[in-house]
């Protein structure tokens, strides 16, 4: 028998009162360590992606366009940009590293990237099996697409025009060999189809009858060759004030900082996350009225309660923290179910998602901020029990039992 | 036992209670008599320490309550006194044997469930341990308060009106309970009560009459 016998007693004798408290802190714990779970997982992993990214060059567009398709492949490019332009960029004595891009098709939403190694020794990528290309028309696919597909090393596929399942035709005529399965590595490379950009340009040489497709290069006059994309890489620093300047007003191109646009994505996708979040706090802070309520007018009824434990030799004190105690029970209870909540929700969210194949959200990790939101949740349920802890320690004996 | 001297109280500027003197020694057994109105629940209240007179001096064991400290006074009140509210008040949220323990607990005693077994066998309710208050019929509620009353063997046993709502019968049996457990406590014994009943069944009596 102690204060938490008697708070848990009170708390157990009414039980709807009870749930709704928990669950109204549980709901507001829950959406805002679901926001803080996805939040973070999506800004760590668009981050991981654009990491040693210093500038992504494509066709006059939109600059976030140019970042959501070359970068995240979540989008079409804005156009393709010559080959000779490109060629004088990468060697521009500002640039340290230049990885071109061919793009355009997709296997069963996978995109397919004509690329050279460069693009995966920059994400550090290792083989699960088989070698990287050494000719045209061999791939090599990410972690999740050999997942998804159940090819292996010696599967043959054709790509179709476009990004997305139904897509646009198909290519029949030059079809990819899987020569390689990259391991996963959580980049944006597990669900990439890649291969060397010469086998971009075979499958679209519709102008050629291309018979051998070892050469390709000297079979295309210079005008016909195109990249997509080129990702850069500064030699010096000075090079963000200078070269993307240079490439916008030079060159027929657009030049797109990721550091920038992912940061102006953010804040587009803040607003929205803002809104979610103050949606929860008002839940957690009516949680708190409502455990206020609940303790208050059980004060009433609890009055000769009180009364009579000081008879029996309860100071004032004890009956404070009695009070304190059942919101700081409430708040707990709100909390740990709250944080269940969020990371059970967090990892469903991601199941959805992984369906649509956009990003991977998981509800087995956490957050340093989810001990904010517990602290707050503790905090409104002790702030909520204050007065009528106050209430309790001021209890007037005589005059109450007088009363009753 | 108990020794009262010069109190007065008032409220809102009326005097409600003066007693000059009483006394009363250990294991004596009294009435305070009186209408309603007289201030007997305040007389019990000054003497359980729950209400600070506006005039006088309340020993009570040789413990001169004027004296002790708000948190003093409770940890007195919870050892040495128990008391038998009107109403009983048990707590509707715990079991019975859990409402005896509470009373050790606050008081500060060490918590032992074989003293609140053999209370509650000696008051015949051995059965009702884990039942809750509302369970109960008012005799065993009223058994159980004076249970509770009595688990920390008091030296002062306070009733407030323990027999006015009960049929003849009833009323002389809650009497013997009561004078059974002071006794087997050695506690003075002090019943609150306008009940006229219970007059001749106890040997001491302090009338408070009829105030003008």
């Amino acid at each position: 028998m102690n204060i938490a016998t008697v708070g848990f007693s009170y708390l157990r004798a009414r039980p709807l009162a009870t749930l709704l408290n928990v669950l109204l802190l549980a709901l507001g714990v829950g959406t805002i360590v679901l926001l803080l779970l996805a939040t973070h997982q999506l800004e760590e992993r668009m981050r991981r992606d654009a990491r040693g990214i210093d500038l992504a060059v494509g066709a006059k567009g939109s600059p976030m366009q140019i970042i959501l398709s070359a970068i995240y492949h979540i989008d079409v490019p804005t156009g393709n940009i010559s080959w000779k332009e490109a060629q004088e960029i990468s060697r521009h004595r500002m640039v340290k590293k230049a990885i071109p891009l061919a793009l355009g098709d997709s296997y069963r939403g996978y995109r397919i990237v004509g690329t050279t190694p460069a693009y995966l020794e920059h994400y550090g990528a290792t083989l699960a099996a088989g070698r990287i290309w050494q000719a045209p028309m061999e791939a090599v696919i990410g972690a999740e697409v050999a997942a998804r597909t159940g090819f292996g090393v010696g599967a043959e596929f054709h790509g179709v025009h476009g990004l997305g399942d139904s897509g646009g035709h198909a290519h029949e005529d030059h079809p990819y060999r899987v020569v390689g399965v990259l391991a996963r590595s959580g980049s944006v490379l597990d669900r990439l189809v890649l291969s060397s950009y010469q086998s971009v340009w075979v499958v679209h040489a519709e102008h050629h009858d291309i018979k051998d497709v070892s050469n390709i290069e000297q079979q295309l006059g210079d005008d016909e060759k195109e990249f997509t994309a080129l990702l850069l890489q500064y030699a010096s620093p000075l090079a963000v004030a200078i070269l993307p300047r240079y490439i916008n007003n030079n060159t027929g191109m657009q030049a797109a900082s990721p550091a920038y646009e992912t940061a102006r994505l953010f804040s587009l996708i803040g607003v929205g996350v803002d809104v979610l979040r103050a949606f929860a706090l008002v839940l957690i802070l009516s949680a708190g009225l409502s455990v206020f309520i609940a303790l208050y007018n059980a004060l009433n009824e609890r009055r000769y309660d009180l009364a009579v434990m000081r008879t029996l030799g309860a100071g004032p004190r004890r009956l404070f923290a009695l009070l304190l105690f059942e919101g700081l029970l409430l708040a707990v209870a709100g909390a740990a179910l709250g944080l269940v909540l969020g990371h059970v929700m967090a990892e469903v969210l991601g199941h959805v998602l992984k369906a649509a194949q956009q990003i991977e959200i998981t509800g087995f990790t956490w957050v340093v901020d989810e001990l904010w939101v517990v602290a707050l949740a503790l905090g409104t349920g002790v702030v909520a029990a204050l007065l009528p802890a106050w209430r309790a320690y001021r209890t007037d004996i005589a005059g109450t039992l007088a009363r009753g | 036992m108990f020794d009262i001297s010069g109190l007065r109280h008032a409220y809102d500027g009326q005097e409600v209670l003066h007693v000059e003197q009483w006394r009363a020694q250990q294991g004596e057994h009294w009435l305070l008599l009186g209408p309603s109105g007289s201030g007997k629940t305040t007389l019990l209240h000054a003497l359980a320490g729950i209400l600070k007179p506006a005039a006088g001096r309340v020993t009570v064991a040789a413990q001169d309550l004027g004296t002790l400290g708000a948190q003093a006074l409770d940890r007195f009140r919870g050892r040495h006194i128990g008391i038998v509210l009107q109403r009983l008040h048990l707590i509707p949220s715990l079991d019975i044997a859990q409402n005896l323990l509470l009373a050790q607990y606050l008081a500060g005693l060490p918590q032992d469930r074989q003293r609140v077994d053999e209370v509650l066998a000696g008051l015949d309710l051995a059965d009702k341990g884990g039942a809750k208050p509302h369970e109960l019929s008012f005799g065993q509620a009223q058994r159980v308060a004076i249970a509770r009353a009595v688990v920390n063997r008091p030296q002062l046993l306070l009733a407030d009106e323990p027999t006015s709502n009960l049929d003849d019968a009833r009323c002389l049996q809650a009497l013997e309970l009561l004078q059974a457990q002071a006794l087997a406590c050695k506690a003075t014994l002090l019943i609150a009560t306008h009940d006229q009943r219970i007059k001749s069944r106890v040997a001491h009596h302090f009338d408070l009459g009829v105030r003008a």
